[in-house]
């Protein structure tokens, strides 16, 4: 039996309202890869983060034992200082400096102050070596591919003696060829004695490399799978990581569908970085009048373009399709267009998409619908804050006054505040992008309620999320999304978890024989 | 009592700096010995100050997008320059040369704002080398001379005033009179969107606070006209600073036009994806701003009465730091054309009292840049205690 390298042993860690991770333990053997997996939210990159330091000791309650020492990170040096390094899912690399540069920034090798360039390269080199990348150290990250990249992340953690290797979903952005490349690279780093921890949504990949499997759901450990004769299915893991009963979380609705009044017919739009790669292939969906058809799907898998593709294009370029509204096609190029159509789009960011911050209230809910409080321009303040106040009223938004900043306000408010701007713009098809995002279970009942709400007054509901249970609760009809394409359909009692989740999994395995053939 | 304290410190910031003047004023009258509020120097401090006022109100539009204009400076100077040759060399009659010198002041902000909008070049750098670009076109129609004289009405639009050979009292007429219709005008507007927001059943000041807010705006009106009275009278130029503020403050703060600039400031992305038409806010804005410039530029030309190469150099600092003063915000998303003009009077009285002091040039600029700091230090650190309670 190898040594255990790591034991995380009843970690709790509480946000604002929220319990993240509920006594979670983990032990990791010496020399293996354990893989950590779970739905979006489940709590592996908030474990990760406990683990790397990024909440420091005493943002959490349990203990955790690196190599038989009790270790209390402050921050992420004192972590990594002990051998553990985490590359997170969007790469920490600096594009405009060259390889070698990033794979010793922060770690220069350097006398006096003074870096020694010459063995800066020469050292590089080696690791490069190590990692299989044959590049000149002096190239700049932006001219190597994502792939590449990843393996300058890892060669910079070889750099500062790595004995505990995190990977935050690292093939999430590679192809099969990269991602196999990636992959064989740390069983060959495994051999060396390093140790992996891998978060992956991809399972074939995780049956394939990994010795161990733990599950996360509800920041709880469900199980720890061993692996170790490669004989686990991925049956047997989506059953442990879905295998819930759903509990009345979501309020009733009883209202009548009506006739179709929205559609989308062929959209197709590329990438604005890379004009040749396509982000949406192909996409055609409906919804009708009163229903709430969801938009299932791993994060990266479309959807969110998708949205902002309908609204007003605001994601990508060489857009083709078209979107019909109550049998009508629609031109529509900007967003004052949309949503002189009537269509709304909540965005999953609410932060950086949805709202001004520095801003009050009052200010955020009329943003989208002035015109409707105004008279030639002119902005009349008290019918303003008439409204405003009625939203406040009707969505429980729960503030000292309209004139309180949003940015003092708490998530689950600011979320209110966002759909408060856009019930207000009287829309037909609303659109929402992770309505319930980094909210509390209290606040994201009532925001059920307002769509069940919503729908009973007959708007068309179109809800993008990537917790499944939420999904399966709310929408009447669910497309299963990935890799830009809808890949499945399916009916309020044809739905389940697995049934999504196999979607996406005979869709990859297709894709992946398309590949090889 | 304890609603009084709580008013103040929440509302600090937007009187702090109003606070901060009425000491100013104060202390330098005092200091001077009366010499501050004399009514020739009360008239001086409004001829010297107009154009940065003037400025100031574009530069905070272009501030409150997070963004400046370094260019305001040279489009001074060659705007002057422009027409000094439409109506010095050409002979133009006045009207058709103001308005021809106010399209091109137009123009020149609508080039600044097809690149900032459309190409989506930095701000900070187009308007760098608009600074360049139009303090080198002065120099070129100038031929590195000056251009005068204006025309009788051009030197009057900034050293001109209200004509009319009226007086009460040895005082002039009209200045008490336009002071007096100015204040019922005020108290009328006041008590009338006080009695609106009552009716909405909002929250409105204490009646105490508000009538203290009117009188001591109507005292300081009345103080105003009384001294431009006992001078003069009411400046020309005071009167268009003031249409202007009534109409930019009106703009920036009941207008569609206005919120999205500053939703804008305070989010791009979020304020695009609520149908704000960002590039289309951003080319107005620095159109705006050519145009305020063009206004600035005549006046400066009428108050030296020549077009000179050297007109309006670093004019864009003295605007800048005006709305900085005022509580605008460097990082977007905040300002008021009323606080600007206070900021921009700050530096004024700053700059008029030092030198009725005889505190030498050198000095004069050491303090401007501390009171600079120290404003907005104040205005960050007020704003850090709002935010953590």
């Amino acid at each position: 039996m190898a040594e255990i390298i790591l034991e995380m042993k009843e970690i709790t860690k509480n946000f604002t309202g929220v319990r993240a991770l509920d006594r979670v333990s983990l032990t990791v053997f010496d020399d293996e890869i354990h893989a950590l997996v779970g739905e979006n939210g489940a709590g592996k990159s908030t474990l990760m983060k406990v683990l790397s330091g990024v909440y420091p000791h005493g943002s959490y309650e349990g203990t955790i034992y690196f190599k038989g020492k009790e270790c209390q990170f402050r921050d992420i040096r004192d972590s990594e200082h002990m051998g553990i390094v985490i590359i997170h899912q969007e790469l920490a690399l600096i594009p405009y400096l060259s390889i070698a540069e990033n794979i010793f920034l922060g770690n220069e090798q350097a006398k006096n102050g003074v870096i020694n360039w010459d063995e800066t390269v020469a050292k590089a080199k080696q690791i490069l070596k190590k990692v299989g990348l044959d590049e000149n150290p002096n190239t700049l990250i932006a001219d190597i591919g994502v792939g590449k990249q990843q393996l300058v992340e890892i060669a910079k953690a070889l750099s500062k003696n790595v004995q505990l290797l995190i990977l935050d979903e690292p093939t999430a952005a590679l192809n099969d060829e990269e991602s196999n490349k990636l992959l064989d690279l740390l069983v060959e780093l495994k051999g060396h004695g390093i140790t992996s921890i891998l978060i992956s949504h991809k399972l074939n990949e995780i049956t394939k490399v990994a010795d161990s499997v733990t599950v996360i759901r509800d920041g709880r450990v469900i199980e720890t799978l061993q692996n170790d004769k490669r004989s686990l299915d991925e049956d047997r893991i989506i059953k442990s990581m879905v295998g819930r009963e759903i509990v009345d979380r979501f309020p009733k609705r009883s209202v009548e569908i009506g006739e179709e009044v929205f559609r989308v017919e062929g959209l197709t739009v590329h990438d604005p970085n890379n004009e040749d790669r396509q982000v949406i292939k192909n996409v055609s969906f409906n919804v009708r009048k009163g229903e709430v058809v969801g938009f299932a799907g791993l994060m990266g898998a479309g959807r969110t373009e998708i949205a902002m593709s309908i609204f007003g294009k605001s994601y990508g370029i060489h857009h083709r399709g078209k979107i019909i509204k109550n049998g009508r096609e629609l031109r529509i190029n900007t967003v004052p267009e949309a949503i002189e159509h009537g269509i709304a789009y909540v965005t999953e960011d609410r932060k950086n998409y949805g709202l001004v911050l520095i801003d009050d209230i009052r200010t955020n809910v009329s943003l989208a619908s002035l015109k409707s409080v105004s008279t030639f321009t002119v902005i009349d303040e008290n019918r303003e804050t008439q409204i405003a106040n009625e939203y406040r009223d009707k969505l429980k938004i729960k503030c000292a006054s309209l004139s309180q900043k949003v940015e003092n306000l708490s998530g689950g408010n600011q979320q209110k505040v966002v759909l408060g701007k856009w019930i207000m713009a009287n829309p037909d098809i609303l659109i929402l992008d992770e309505p319930t995002r980094g909210i509390d279970v209290g606040a994201k009942y009532e925001i059920y309620t307002i769509i069940n709400k919503l729908a009973a007054e007959g708007k068309a509901i179109l809800m993008i999320s990537s917790e499944m249970p939420e999904l399966l609760g709310m929408c009447d009809r669910i497309y299963v999304i990935t890799e830009g394409q809808i890949v499945g359909e399916l009916s309020r009692h044809e739905a389940s978890q697995e049934a999504i989740m196999k979607k996406i999994i005979e869709h990859q395995k297709l894709s992946r024989q398309r590949i090889s053939a | 009592m304890g609603k009084l304290t709580s008013f103040f410190k929440s509302n600090i910031r937007q009187y702090g700096m109003v606070i901060a003047l009425l000491f100013i004023m104060l202390f330098f009258q005092v200091i001077t010995g009366g010499i501050l509020f004399k009514p020739m120097n009360v008239t001086n401090l409004v001829l010297q100050n107009s154009y940065v006022l003037i400025l100031g109100v574009g530069m905070l539009l272009c501030i409150v997008t997070g963004n400046v204009d370094l260019s305001v400076g040279s489009v001074v100077a060659f705007v002057g320059a422009v027409s000094a040759v439409l109506m010095i060399d050409l002979k133009i009659p006045v009207v058709a040369g103001v308005f021809l010198t106010l399209l091109i002041g137009l123009m020149v902000g609508s080039f600044h704002g097809f690149f900032i909008a459309f190409l989506r070049i930095p701000p900070f750098i187009v308007t760098l080398a608009g600074m360049l670009i139009f303090r080198g076109l002065t120099m070129v129609i100038l031929k590195g001379q000056t251009k005068a004289p204006f025309d009788k009405s051009i030197q009057n639009i900034a050293a001109g005033f209200i004509p009319g050979d009226w007086h009460i009292g040895g005082l002039n007429g009209i200045a008490i009179v336009i002071g007096i219709v100015m204040s019922i005008l005020f108290v009328v507007s006041q008590l009338n969107s006080r009695a609106k927001k009552k009716k909405y059943d909002f929250e409105v000041l204490p009646i105490g606070l508000e009538i203290a807010k009117i009188t001591l705006i109507v005292v300081a009106i009345n103080l105003l006209t009384f001294n431009l009275a006992a001078y003069n009278g009411i400046p020309i130029v005071l009167i268009l600073l003031g249409v202007l503020i009534f109409i930019y403050t009106f703009i920036t703060q009941r207008t569609i036009a206005g919120r999205h600039i500053y939703a804008l400031g305070g989010n791009e992305k979020a304020a695009r994806l609520s149908g704000v038409k960002t590039q289309k806010v951003m080319f107005w804005v620095y159109a705006n701003m050519g145009f305020l410039a063009a206004i600035a530029g005549l006046v400066v030309a009428g108050r030296l009465n020549a077009a000179t190469p050297k007109a309006g150099t670093n004019f864009e600092l003295d605007a800048i730091a005006a709305c900085y003063i005022g509580g605008a915000s460097a990082s977007g998303g905040v300002g008021t054309v009323v606080g600007t003009i206070v900021g921009g009077l700050v530096m004024g009285v700053l700059n008029n009292g030092m030198s009725i002091l005889g505190v030498s040039v050198d000095w004069q600029q050491t303090i401007k840049g501390l009171v600079l700091l120290g404003a907005v230090c104040f205005d960050v650190y007020t704003k850090s205690r709002n935010t953590s309670r």
